[in-house]
């Protein structure tokens, strides 16, 4: 058994000691037992060296037992799987654990950067902002060095193999903690049966329990606490969760918990997610989440070695491990007197107590008195003497007055020290719910505000510390908060009492006084991760800077991965000394979430990767593309086919052929992703006319017209055919990425201001799957694919509408064009898109049918000089721009008509379409591409415009562009310059953005 | 996250709702008689206040129902929902 | 006078035990009467009180902040400079702010840590490659850097970055401003008013003003919970706050204002050198000197003055970060904040005149405002000393909401932070 390990017959804590674990550190292999946390387990092996500082690179060992630690950051395991800042005292150890000590080069033991200590005063807080200023250039230098000396662990550098999940709960009660209160808050709460959530953040409930020697109705704390916890596990509303740490208070009463399945186990053993996510709301909540002892602000506070008294007590009894031979307390409190019974009882040597009270006569001191141990009063520990353990440390006698200490020092050897500043209540969860803490003179801490959500604390976190008062608090707050979510029982029993003990007072002790004046001395640390020190804060306070966010920021007081827990409320209070001001006046910072660090993968759970991130829309077609190697493109949601390349063909090849087949013969393309929306009811034709720019009254049935839509703001928003399939129904189609968007905007309306219009939309964008069968051929295809429709031009002219069958597939066909060939669309239910799909490729194969994808479908738009919403527009372009006024109604209202009258909207030189004709004819211009007059003005080069689409077109064999220009329409036939940002200038004409057929004649054959 | 008493479907999360600003804006019956001004007032000036707030939300993956709720901007507590063309509390617009 | 920052002064006072500083500022009474009273003592009005007395000489000037100065959005957003806007307006004007940046710790002799690291916004389907395009091209053509970055690059300079095809949002390639970058955004705040009560300006803390005096339409001061203050000119720059000052002076503004959320993990050893933002999955990401990864998200869809919003938004911001970075999956979230930002119809600043006559108004930065610090200062002391806009401000008047010249920096810009 390792030197540090008790051997008492009496206990082994919480160890099992019939199963050691092996486990490495610093690349040392060491041994454990299940229930040690990585802390104790050091201690055992009698290493107190842990870490080093963020800033002085100070040896550092460990100074608590739990969440609050500052110091005993560790890098765990290696490869994808490596966790950077794990706390020692967090991280239960497992067979084959493999951790490492953070921000140190090239040894723990020999850091380089600790020459930084001996350069520490000139470092002091905020010295940054003061130097590295000169020369100017120097400073991205400086910073790269202040960077590498930053940062505590290494963030892996592979992905992370592991999953995490999320899962949602509602319950009654949520109680936060499962120490006294808390098992008591949800015994009271489960015995109504309430449904209930216990969330603690240990491996085990029982919270400060898990170290006391106390008994509660007569059993030991821990025999008493497993009769709870049966209890509560045989309660069929009752969640009991442990490792899972509650760390955000929302708004009403919307928490968040971190469930931490594996970490504490081998590989071999991990399961399923590694973390899971609770999202809870909870109708009422009880914050049982204890509270926190804090350190003293003595010289070489720092050394491996000086411990809170209760980490101490926790190492002895729940780890049976002593973390020292030789301790010496030093106390502002009694309850340090408890830890300084367990190290006697230990049969550590407590060399003597310090306390700064000039008579404390607790029940606690008492008894150590009467177990011989020397108890110094109205004295404090001045320093500590020792680098990397603790060997001595200097007392001082505490004058009347206020002062710097003169007088004797006498040295004590030691090499355990063992503090209490007093106890600071966990508000933190109290706080983030919105309650403002207010501090307390008597009990020299703040405690919970006035709660404005459903929540109450209870114990140590309510500011109770006494087990008695937690167990009551607990009891009564299960109970309130069961009652007031409903739930109500009679047969309550009191609840349990243990023994009472009489307390002297805790005296505040912020700054210890020394010989020397603040910052003349040795360091006093209040934040130890970050290496503030009391002198930091009284520099802070001396320049201005008096909020306490102010001094946080300035000296980095709390910004730690501890976020302040330990170090915070001295750090308020020795501001508040030095401004001449109290701690009420001066103020805590905003507590936010989170209470303590939770993995980013956690957050982010399972929506990540290919599949889950958002989900993929898919058309019914979509293995039809697939099987046949089309290249895809993301178009919001939607995955389309972009191009169908065949063997060897490149992107050009590609659309260049499909191109020319859908001009020269017929092509086919799967346009199921645009929006779909059905229209119904008698005032749908009015409806659409307040909707769309131009009249819809008039639109004969069976018929489809052109609709261009636009915000309130007059800009173009949305645009595409819609058909009216019978008096009060029509058939709107939207852009692909519009749809949501166009139809929460029609409901709005429709709801909001129009209530009296008779109107009913349903969006059936996915009931339909839908093919374009373009070219001059297309005809002959749905001659031959079709049943029931006469396909002349006199019956089914352009922009109509007709049912029938395709196959056996009833069908509607729109005789409709977005390439300015004879084109039809075929709309089938979307489950039978995949037959309709074969028929019409079936038939089509005599005349050499071409799938083709989006970049043909673009390419063809353009050739007719058709817009994209969204591509040729940014939303700053009106109908006028883009040379649609003609679809203005002047004869009607419609959405966003006001503002075309606006000056801004009338300008003359206002941007418009255009086409570009790039004068060598196969230079494709960029798109995006800035268009200027003269290359060669002076930087700020004045800009026209942009191109906004640019292709090859292979029926043209040239390439063409669509560009907003200012006044462009004035400007046809001017050369402009595309200016590339590799320093070419590519010159084009500007041309009518019509390049293709411009009288429309091939659609309308 | 908030929890938002959708009129049709009681107390629902706010992942289910969009947001759509502040309610009781009425569209201008006839916009063309307004001076720029006055369309630019109804168009774009917004009362945004620190305080209660009369806004519009839609039960977007839901009823698919634009309501009015009465939410502090400060607190974000929400006092009441209720159905567009009813009166909102008190009076207030 | 002010005390000099400087190796050498840190010496000496090393020898003294750092016991000789003097105040960065004062903490004065407020006075009777001033010529110009800014309300809000965030970076924007420090900035405005620093460069009216440097540039126009302008000294009897108070800056009334109601919490502590630098607390609202400069001591909150994720401290990301650039200036590759898209019109033309806002670029001049974001590059204006970016060329004092660059003098402007040896300006302020009070080092902001600006590191001009570089920023990628980063483009995930062609229409954001087409939109990058636009961008980077108008930028070099007015003068600012710029370069399109495509995937393979990308990937050499960012080896952690995930290019993947196969993601859902494969990331096909960025913009990149190597002038971009971060400054330290308390700093900003404390340099600003160290310098400006060194001209002699008034920098009152806990200051809140209640009402806006006014006298036939002309303002004669502010009354604030410290009593009456009289002031010739009065500059509204409060950001989130803008519309219930605007309230106090009588006027609306075209203004919601949002919770806009940031998180940090805890630190790490140097991982990430640069800025990395995007648009189409939402989020962005450096990391600090101190070594946090500070992350960004977008604005909560509310209008909200209780700077934290909702839940979703984080788990939203950090699924898109691990898609981004899948080898940040097991670092940890320490800490996560909100500000209130001014969010404007076409996300670009108001800084000029108000209905009020000696009112001038300087908000609705939106999500963007801490990279414009220094230049909206500069271009707000011009308007107040000179009674109209600097040429850099013309087109950010609070009339464009009525001719309807919007400078929209929506569709274009990527993200406006």
């Amino acid at each position: 058994m390792p030197a540090g390990r008790l051997k008492t017959n009496e206990t082994e804590g919480r160890i099992t000691l019939s199963r050691p674990i092996t486990f490495s550190f610093n690349g040392k292999t060491l041994q454990g037992y299940q229930g040690d946390t990585l802390a104790s387990a050091l201690l055992a092996n009698g290493i107190h060296l842990v870490g080093r500082s963020w800033k002085y690179h100070r040896p550092r060992g460990i100074l608590g037992s739990g969440t609050e630690e500052p110091n005993a950051v560790v890098q765990l395991g290696i490869g994808a799987r490596t966790v950077p800042n794990v706390l020692a005292t967090q991280l239960e150890i497992y067979e084959g654990l493999e951790a490492s000590s953070v921000n140190c080069w090239p040894s723990l033991e020999h850091d380089l950067l600790s020459v930084n200590g001996w350069f520490s005063r000139l470092m002091p807080a905020g010295f940054y902002y003061k130097t590295f200023m000169w020369p100017k250039s120097m400073w991205m230098k400086y910073e790269q060095a202040i960077r590498r000396a930053s940062g505590l662990g290494v963030s892996p550098n592979l992905p992370d193999p592991d999953r995490y999940e999320k899962t949602y709960a509602h319950c009654d009660v949520l109680v936060v903690g499962a120490g006294p209160a808390g098992l008591m808050a949800a015994l009271a709460a489960g015995r109504t049966g309430a449904r209930v959530i216990l969330a603690d953040e240990q491996s085990e409930p029982g919270g400060s329990l898990l170290y006391s020697r106390e008994t509660i109705e007569g059993l030991p704390a821990m025999k008493w606490v497993a009769g709870v916890w049966q209890e509560l596990e045989s309660m069929e509303e009752m969640k009991l969760l442990r490792r899972s740490t509650v760390f955000g208070y929302h708004d009403q009463n919307f928490l968040t918990i971190a469930e931490r399945l594996n970490d504490h186990l081998p590989r071999w053993e991990c399961r399923g997610a590694r973390e899971r996510l609770w999202k809870v709301r909870a109708r009422q909540v009880v914050l049982a989440s204890g509270a926190l002892e804090r350190p003293l602000v003595f010289g070489n506070n720092d050394r491996p070695g000086v411990m809170l008294a209760s980490a101490v007590s926790c190492y002895i009894n729940r780890f049976a491990v002593a973390p020292g031979s030789r301790c010496l307390v030093f106390t502002n409190n009694d309850s340090a007197y408890g830890a300084a019974l367990d190290m006697v009882d230990a049969g550590i040597q407590v060399q003597a107590v310090v306390d700064c009270r000039p008579r404390p006569r607790g029940v606690l001191p008492e008894r150590l008195r009467q177990r011989g141990v020397e108890i110094i009063a109205g004295s404090v520990v001045v320093n500590v003497k020792g680098t990397h353990r603790v060997k001595a440390a200097q007392v001082m006698q505490l004058p009347a007055q206020n002062g710097i200490l003169k007088g004797e020092k006498r040295l004590i050897h030691c090499d355990l020290l063992a503090m209490s500043g007093g106890w600071s209540p966990v508000v933190h969860l109290s706080s983030q719910s919105g309650a403002r803490a207010r501090w307390d003179d008597a009990r020299a801490c703040f405690l919970p505000g006035m709660p404005v959500q459903q929540e109450r604390s209870a114990g140590a976190a309510n500011g109770s510390f006494s087990l008695n008062a937690c167990l009551s608090e607990g009891s009564f707050a299960g109970r309130e908060a069961a009652r007031l979510a409903g739930w109500e029982w009679d047969n309550q029993p009191d609840p349990p009492s243990s023994s009472m003990q009489l307390e002297e007072p805790v005296q505040p002790l912020w700054l210890v006084p020394s010989e020397y004046a603040p910052g003349r001395g040795p360091k006093q640390f209040v934040d130890m991760q970050n290496d503030v020190g009391a002198a930091d804060i009284i520099l802070a306070a001396r320049e201005g800077y008096h909020s306490i966010e102010h001094v946080k920021r300035y000296t980095a007081l709390g910004f730690g991965t501890d976020q302040g827990k330990v170090g915070n409320i001295n750090g308020m209070a020795i501001l508040a000394q030095s401004l001449g001001a109290t701690i009420a006046d001066t103020g805590t910072t905003t507590f936010r979430p989170n209470y303590t660090p939770v993995t980013f993968g956690a957050i982010a759970g399972q929506e990540v990767g290919e599949k889950l991130f958002e989900p993929v829309r898919k058309t019914a077609l979509h293995e039809w593309h697939q099987a046949r190697g089309a290249a895809f493109e993301n178009v919001g949601q939607w995955k389309r086919p972009w191009y169908y390349p065949k063997s060897g063909e490149s992107m050009q090849e590609a659309v260049n052929r499909e191109c020319l087949a859908t001009r020269e013969s017929v092509g086919i393309i799967d346009v199921s992703t645009l929006g779909k929306i059905v229209i119904t009811g008698k005032d749908s034709g009015e409806f659409l006319n307040r909707i769309y720019t131009n009249a819809w009254k008039k639109l004969a049935i069976d018929k489809a017209r052109y609709g261009l839509m636009l915000g309130e703001d007059g800009m173009v928003m949305d645009d595409g055919v819609t058909i009216r399939l019978s008096e009060n129904r029509y058939y709107m189609h939207t852009t692909t990425g519009g749809a949501a968007g166009v139809y929460s905007w029609m409901e709005r309306w429709l709801q909001t201001e129009w209530p009296d219009l008779q109107v009913f939309l349903i969006s059936v964008t996915d009931h339909w799957a839908t093919a374009a069968v373009v070219g001059p051929n297309s005809r002959r295809v749905m001659m031959g694919a079709c049943q029931g429709i006469d396909f002349s031009a006199q019956s089914f002219p352009f922009m109509s509408s007709r049912e029938g069958t395709v196959g056996s597939i009833p069908a509607r066909i729109n005789r409709i064009s977005f390439s300015g060939e004879l084109a039809y669309e075929v709309n089938v239910p979307a489950n039978l898109g995949k037959p309709m799909w074969e028929v019409l490729m079936a038939v089509g194969e005599e005349f050499g049918i071409t799938p083709y994808g989006t970049e043909t479908m673009h390419v063809l738009r353009a050739e007719k000089g058709y817009i994209i919403v969204g591509q040729d527009t940014d939303g700053s372009v009106t109908p006028d721009d883009l040379g649609m006024g003609w679809a203005l109604s002047k004869t009607k209202d419609f959405l966003g008509k006001r503002s075309l009258a606006r000056e801004d909207c009338m300008r003359e030189d206002r941007k418009q379409l255009v086409g570009l004709l790039t004068i060598n004819r196969t230079e494709v211009l960029p798109e995006g591409g800035q268009i200027v007059e003269d290359p060669d003005a002076a930087i700020p080069v004045p800009m026209i415009g942009h191109v906004t689409s640019s292709y090859y077109s292979a029926c043209l064999g040239h390439s063409i562009a669509l560009a907003l220009v200012q006044g462009g329409r004035s400007r046809i036939g001017e050369i402009v310059h595309i200016p590339l940002a590799e320093g070419r200038v590519i010159p084009a004409r500007i041309s009518d953005p019509v390049f293709y057929d411009p009288d429309g004649e091939r659609q309308n054959v | 996250m908030l929890e938002i008493p959708c009129p049709w479907c009681g107390l629902r999360c706010e992942s289910e709702f969009s947001y759509g600003g502040e309610a009781h804006i009425v569209r201008p019956e006839n916009p063309e008689a307004l001076n720029d001004e006055a369309w630019a007032d109804y168009l774009f000036m917004r009362k945004n206040p620190r305080g209660p707030h009369l806004e519009q939300w839609h039960h977007v993956y839901g009823c698919r129902r634009w309501f009015n709720v009465k939410r502090d901007t400060l607190s974000y507590r929400i006092e009441c929902s209720y159905r567009v063309g009813e009166q909102p509390p008190e009076g207030e617009i | 006078m002010m005390t000099k920052y400087s190796f050498f002064n840190l010496v000496r006072n090393a020898l003294g035990h750092h016991e000789g500083w003097a105040p960065a500022w004062r903490s004065p009474e407020p006075g009777k009467q001033y010529d110009v009273v800014i309300i809000g003592g965030g970076g924007h009005g420090l900035a405005t009180a620093y460069y009216l007395a440097k540039e126009h000489g302008i000294t009897n000037v108070a800056v009334l902040e109601k919490g502590w100065i630098g607390g609202g959005n400069t001591g909150r957003n994720t401290t990301i400079v650039r200036s590759n806007y898209l019109w033309d307006e806002a670029a001049h004007l974001y590059e204006a702010s970016m060329k004092l940046w660059e003098g402007l710790s040896q300006d302020l002799n009070f080092n902001l840590m600006f590191s001009q690291r570089g920023v990628y916004n980063l483009g995930h389907n062609l229409q954001d490659m087409r939109d990058i395009r636009r961008r980077v091209d108008a930028n070099r053509l007015n003068g600012i850097d710029g370069e399109v970055v495509d995937g393979i690059e990308l990937k050499r300079r960012i080896p952690i970055l995930n290019t993947s095809p196969n993601s859902r949002y494969p990331v096909l390639g960025a913009s990149f401003q190597a002038r971009g970058g971060t400054a330290r955004h308390d700093a900003v705040a404390w340099g600003f008013a160290r310098g400006a009560d060194s001209f002699g300006v008034d920098i009152i803390q806990q200051c809140e003003v209640i009402g806006i005096r006014q006298v036939n339409g002309c303002v004669t001061g502010v009354e604030t919970n410290r009593g009456f203050i009289g002031a010739g000119k009065v500059g509204i720059v409060v950001a989130g706050n803008s519309s219930v000052l605007a309230g106090l002076a009588g006027f609306r503004l075209p203004i919601s204002s949002h919770p806009l959320q940031a998180l940090v993990s805890e630190p790490l050893k140097p991982v990430l050198d640069t800025v990395v933002m995007s648009n189409a999955v939402h989020g962005y990401i450096s990391q600090s000197d101190k070594g946090d990864l500070v992350v960004g998200a977008g604005i909560d869809s509310f209008n909200g003055y209780g700077q934290r919003g909702s839940f979703p938004v984080i788990e939203g911001v950090l699924a898109a970060i691990k898609a981004l970075f899948p080898v940040f999956s097991r670092v940890r979230m320490n800490r996560q904040w909100g500000g209130i930002v001014d969010t404007t119809p076409d996300a670009c600043p108001i800084i000029g005149r108000t209905p009020v006559k000696g009112v001038y108004i300087n908000c609705g930065w939106g999500t963007g405002g801490f990279k414009a610090t220094p230049g909206s200062g500069y271009v707000f002391a011009h308007t107040l000393a000179q009674e109209r806009p600097h040429s850099l401000n013309e087109a950010f008047s609070l009339e464009r909401f009525t001719s309807g010249h919007l400078i929209d920096e929506h569709g274009a810009a990527g993200v406006a932070h």
